[in-house]
């Protein structure tokens, strides 16, 4: 389906040029800064709505797709156009833009207009790096998206900030060099195509497959982040101001999943079908091991980063465990679960994992500490900021009824249908995310009033309220119906099985 | 009928939020009447359902209602099963709730979060009716899981005492090892049955009974049995089953309300009910049955003999509930799921009005706990005396009580099983219930009889009595003078004579429910298997029943521990602390709760604890950071070093590197 209206290309442009004008005109007014800044993202929040109410349900298709020459002489096209897997993404991105956009509000001090300028353009690279369906625009904008985290991290962020960043740079960078080149050996052999869709139907020797298949895992297994690449998510968390944290856990992070998604799955199925077994053991170890971690951490940016790692896992399990189930019971069925299973954490995660971090972020406002020693009794303080900090706790140890429950129950049955250890070892998270979550929880919110400067807290003030309330109803809204969720994706992840069900070996 | 069933449950939900986020607004009084008109709407719309299903024979109900989600050719839907479990489950459960929701009125009547309490309550109301009502395993599972995160929001209800704070995070933590089977056991009901919903994974019982699932290469196991015994360790969990049982005990940090509605009458048996439920799958796997019953017989009989050692009143009353469950369980185990569910009901009834005894004479001691300062209160509540005493005689099963029919039953069901592991458990259940009637009586001489000992309270109370209320409560630890227990308000003792009457009565209707086809459409017993029916082949009404009952063993054993305690509370009081110097190993071995407590925390939590910090040192920080990222950023430094020391800067050295470069490429291409 396409439509007259470029509503892609509104989506990636309107927030860039939204971002350097808020540069320009708010350089020295933070309050226009601000007050630009919102109206930005939230035009560019309503407009993608429209992605979500005219996007047609029950096709594979690729929708509200533009497509236009670029480099005519390496078949480079600006092409976009999105499907199931991407949409809700794109959605999720322009809903935590708003957010943060609305929590720098009096949280940011310095230098306002490049703060917001930074997360307005990083929104639109990220929407089109969500969109792209050339493989050269999708790399475009894949690294490009990096340029504003850097600064993001790099300015406003904590003593160690220069230290992070380059571990950010370093692991993130290396993992795109290997898959640029996987990208330009397929161009080679498709005969000069960089359409991603022309990848997914390009036959490729097993040998090849492998190579690409570890090129891209490479490059998202970084991102996601999988262990043992995983060392530069709490650090760069630990160092990246609230904003930047949020948009990292909400967004940068299901790059990752995204990637499997787009490339790994489609283009090398029969590679991904022999590797399954390193990934599906990563997933697991980053279950558990992860979890253990995560419980003695005496940071709560740590913590929360440790036990996203965790539910990231669920992500890649869910992901990659098709090829076991159609190995074990000699049927597909279960595959589509599993995928959907790790779609549906991705989104969950993006709001639970936000919140998360935007109450770090309340608390570090005013104590100027993330320690959890630091803190004690803040419900006696803060009764609502202690409602919505036990509501997302909650959500991040998968209580039914939150979003957080859905991807992970949905991974579980999938997982059984493959190996009763796999469900067993996943489902380990119950007890192993309940208990650094609820220590958490005892520790920094229950209890007597740990000390002078929990007794001087003031609770949350009506923005932060509003931030706090509007993650809420969709953490519950996702948690009580996540059907509506579900129906977007289907028809694309149902697709998607079919696709890699069948070897894309040469013909001999 | 689809709306009274969709009011039943969210009128309390709809009070609860509107109690808990507009708590301020409305006012204590707003809080309390809207929390208990809308329970008291679940209330009666619930006797109005069971009467039409037991009475009127209303078919059985079982409807969706929205699809939560579909995907994969699966239906995860939300709906509702009632039959007449359910409409016994519903009305029992909205009947105590409504009772401690108005006892509450009195119980918290000076503590700063009323309106959080109420809205906590009528959540829970919630919870537990969308787990009594599902009818598939997403729902179950959500209500299972709410009703313990309101269950932890309530042990924490005073979250300035860390005692309560850590009680209720070891209750959830405690709660998910059982949940984590529970959902093991449902994935694997999923996998096989390619459903949620329970009538269609029942329809494949038979066929699940002969699958087998390999666990491991060469090791294989049957696939019901393995998916039945891992949905019990999630029974073991809610139902404080050995050795799950550890949260319930601690739980007592919580407001008594909830200790009576939560931990003692509704939430607790959600396992027990959940079996019920099962029963069409349950009957099918010898082994998970054996399970059950072993687990069962061990909780009722090792864990009524801990409250043989407490002191604190409510503790006993607790510990008392865990040997309850256990005889639920087994009686599932026996195959004799109406037993079990009825002694569910009477249970709800005695323990109730037993915790809510327990709290009223808190009340008048002024949130003092400890028996030993407690004595001859008959005197100044006689309300609370009589009720109790009414709760006692039923716990213990005193003929004509309604816990005597219940837990009768049970004994001779298990009398008659043919499960492995019957003839143990049989001897455990018998030698329980002498257990049970010394606990009781000796706890109910403490506290009503007896010379009043009120002068030592000073040294029992604890650093918070029960109701440490949080900005006002300092004031019971001072000084009150000489204490002067009172009978409490109305409010709280309305809710004790309407929890007594069904403890007496309830047992009366036994013909019917055990013998009867009150569970016909909802339970199922394999022929063989149906220990019921072969007691219930000599019944001919409660009084032929209750003297069958006292020629058994059962009947003399309870006299026994009655007589035992009497001598030993009234008659002799100076014995117990002879008997207990003479026994004290064993004293010793009680009062430690048998070390599970210590296992866990040295063992279990802080193994955990250790084990993280380990694997943070020596994995994240030495291997990966300090070794592969910062190793390489190193070895690249070192490297660089290297290369910078080929930069001689001789113009000779470049040429003759790059003719060796040239070579190589040549080569490289030729070949």
């Amino acid at each position: 389906m396409s439509t007259e209206w470029p509503i892609l290309s509104l989506l990636i442009w309107l927030p860039i040029l939204g971002g350097f004008l808020t540069l320009t005109a708010g350089r020295d007014a933070p309050l226009v800064a601000l007050r630009l800044g919102l109206a930005v993202a939230v035009a560019t929040f309503v407009a993608s709505l429209f992605l979500w109410l005219g996007f047609e349900r029950g096709t594979a298709e690729m929708q509200f797709q533009e497509f236009r020459p670029w480099i005519a002489a390496f078949n480079v096209h600006y092409h976009l156009g999105v499907d199931g897997i991407s949409m809700p993404l794109i959605l999720l991105t322009t809903l935590t833009t708003v957010l943060v956009v609305i929590a720098a509000w009096g949280s940011v001090k310095e230098r306002v207009a490049y703060y917001l300028a930074a997360f307005l353009v990083m929104q639109g690279l990220m929407i089109g790096m969500f969109s792209a369906l050339d493989a050269v625009l999708f790399y475009v904008f894949f690294e490009a998206m990096l340029i504003p985290m850097f600064l993001v991290i790099g300015i406003w962020g904590g003593p160690r900030r220069v230290y992070a960043t380059i571990k950010f740079f370093l692991y993130t960078f290396l993992g795109s060099v290997f898959m640029l080149i996987a990208l330009i050996y397929m161009y080679v052999q498709s005969g000069g195509s960089f359409a991603i869709l022309d990848f997914h139907q390009l036959p490729l020797p097993m040998t090849a497959q492998i190579l690409i298949f570890l090129a891209f895992f490479a490059a998202f297994a970084v991102k996601i982040p999988m262990f043992p690449v995983h060392t530069w998510l709490p650090d760069a968390h630990v160092e990246a101001p609230t904003g930047g944290s949020v948009i990292l856990a909400a967004v940068m992070l299901k790059i990752g999943g995204y990637g499997f998604l787009r490339f790994s799955l489609p283009i090398t199925p029969d590679a991904a079908a022999v590797l399954d077994v390193l990934v599906i053991t990563l997933s697991l170890i980053a279950i558990v091991y992860i979890g253990l971690v995560a419980l003695i951490q005496s940071d709560m940016k740590k913590l929360i980063a440790y036990s996203s790692i965790a539910h990231m896992g669920f992500v890649t399990l869910g992901f990659f465990i098709a090829f076991m189930i159609y190995r074990n019971t000699g049927d597909w069925s279960g595959a589509t679960l599993g995928i959907a299973g790790g779609m549906v954490q991705m989104i969950s995660h993006g709001f639970i994992s936000a919140a998360m971090f935007l109450a770090v972020g309340v608390l570090y406002d005013r104590l100027h500490s993330r320690n959890i020693a630091d803190y004690g009794g803040v419900v006696n303080t803060m009764p609502w900021f202690a409602v919505f900090f036990v509501l997302f706790a909650m959500a991040n140890t998968g209580l039914p009824g939150t979003s957080g429950f859905v991807g992970e129950f949905m991974v579980i049955l999938a997982a059984f249908r493959a190996d009763f250890w796999l469900a067993f070892l996943a489902a380990t998270t119950l007890i192993l995310a309940a208990a650094y979550t609820l220590w958490l929880v005892k520790r920094v919110v229950f209890g007597e009033i740990g000390n002078d400067n929990v007794a001087q807290l003031k609770d949350l003030d009506r923005r932060e309220f509003f931030v706090m309330g509007v993650l809420a109803f969709f953490v519950l809204l996702l948690g009580v119906w996540p059907a509506p969720l579900l129906e977007v994706m289907n028809a694309t992840i149902d697709h998607l099985v079919v696709h890699i069900a069948e070897s894309k070996l040469p013909a001999l | 009928m689809d709306t009274v069933y969709l009011i039943i449950v969210l009128a309390p939900l709809l009070a609860a939020a509107i109690a808990g986020l507009f708590g301020r607004q409305i006012g204590r009084i707003g809080a309390h009447s809207v929390t208990i008109l809308a329970v008291g709407l679940s209330f009666v719309l619930s006797a109005v359902v069971f009467y039409q299903h037991v009475f009127n024979g209303v078919p059985v109900y079982n409807e969706t209602v929205y699809t939560w989600m579909f995907t994969d050719g699966l239906h995860f839907e939300i709906g509702f099963l009632v039959d007449n479990l359910t409409a016994l489950m519903m009305l029992v459960v909205t009947f105590v709730s409504l009772m401690v929701h108005v006892y509450t009125i009195g119980y918290m009547a000076d503590d700063p979060g009323y309106q959080r309490f109420f809205a906590y309550i009528s959540l829970f109301t919630f919870a537990m009716l969308m787990l009594v009502m599902a009818n598939n395993f997403l729902q179950l599972f959500f209500g299972w899981e709410a009703v313990g995160l309101v269950s932890y929001l309530l042990i924490g209800f005073w979250y300035k005492r860390p005692t309560a704070t850590y009680a209720n995070m070891k209750a959830f933590i405690v709660n998910r090892v059982g949940d984590f089977g529970f959902l093991i056991g449902i994935a694997t009901l999923v996998f096989y049955a390619g459903s949620l919903n329970y009538t269609e994974v029942f329809a494949e019982a038979e066929a699940m009974r002969d699958a087998v699932i390999t666990i491991w290469p060469g090791w294989t196991f049957g696939l019901l049995d393995l998916a039945l015994i891992f949905l019990f360790i999630g029974a073991m969990g809610k139902s404080a089953q050995v050795p799950l049982h550890v949260w319930l005990p601690d739980s007592m940090e919580g407001p008594t309300p909830i200790s009576a509605l939560i931990h003692a009458a509704t939430m607790v048996t959600a396992g027990i009910f959940m079996v019920a439920r099962m029963s069409p799958l349950y009957e099918y796997s010898v082994a998970a049955l054996s399970f059950i019953l072993v687990i069962g017989a061990i909780t009722a009989f090792f864990m009524g003999l801990i409250g043989l050692v407490q002191n604190d009143i409510k503790r006993v009353v607790a510990y008392s509930t865990l040997s309850q469950l256990g005889y639920m369980t087994v009686a599932l185990g026996a195959s004799a799921y109406a037993a079990a569910v009825f002694h569910l009901m009477t249970h709800a009834f005695f323990k109730a009005l037993l915790f809510l005894a327990a709290g009223s004479v808190i009340i008048a001691m002024h949130h003092l706990q400890d028996m030993r300062a407690m004595g001859g209160l008959r005197r100044y509540m006689p309300v609370t005396y009589a009720t109790a005493l009414i709760g006692s005689l039923a716990l213990i099963g005193f003929p004509f009580f309604s816990g005597f029919f219940s837990k009768d039953a049970i004994i001779e069901a298990v009398g008659y099983s043919q499960t492995p592991g019957a003839t143990f458990a049989y001897w455990l259940v018998l030698l329980g219930v002498f257990v049970t009637a010394l606990y009781t009586f000796r706890m109910f001489f403490l506290v009503f009889h007896g010379e009043e000992r009120f002068d030592q309270a000073h040294k029992y109370m604890p650093d918070h009595g029960d109701d440490h209320h949080d900005e006002n409560g300092d004031e019971h630890h001072h000084d009150h003078g000489p204490l002067k227990p009172k009978e409490s308000p109305w409010v709280v003792t309305v809710p004790l004579v309407l929890l007594a009457i069904p403890s007496v009565v309830a047992g009366y209707f036994i013909g019917p429910i055990l013998f009867g086809d009150f569970f016909a459409d909802s339970l199922f017993v394999l022929e063989e298997q149906d220990v019921l029916a072969q007691k219930g082949k000599g019944y001919t009404g409660v009084l032929a029943f209750v003297l069958h009952g006292l020629m058994l063993p059962a009947f003399w054993l309870a006299m026994a521990g009655l007589v035992s305690a009497w001598y030993l509370y009234i008659r002799r009081p100076d014995l117990p602390g002879v008997i207990a110097h003479r026994l004290r190993l064993g004293v010793r071995i009680l009062e430690a709760k048998y070390g599970f407590d210590t296992f866990n925390d040295r063992v279990l939590a802080g193994g955990s604890r250790r084990l993280g910090h380990w694997l943070w040192r020596y994995g994240d920080v030495f291997a990966i950071d300090g070794v592969l990222v910062n190793g390489t950023a190193r070895s690249v430094g070192w490297i660089a070093a290297r290369a910078r020391s080929i930069q001689t800067g001789f113009l000779y050295h470049y040429a003759f590197v790059m003719i060796i470069g040239l070579l190589v490429l040549i080569f490289a291409f030729v070949i």
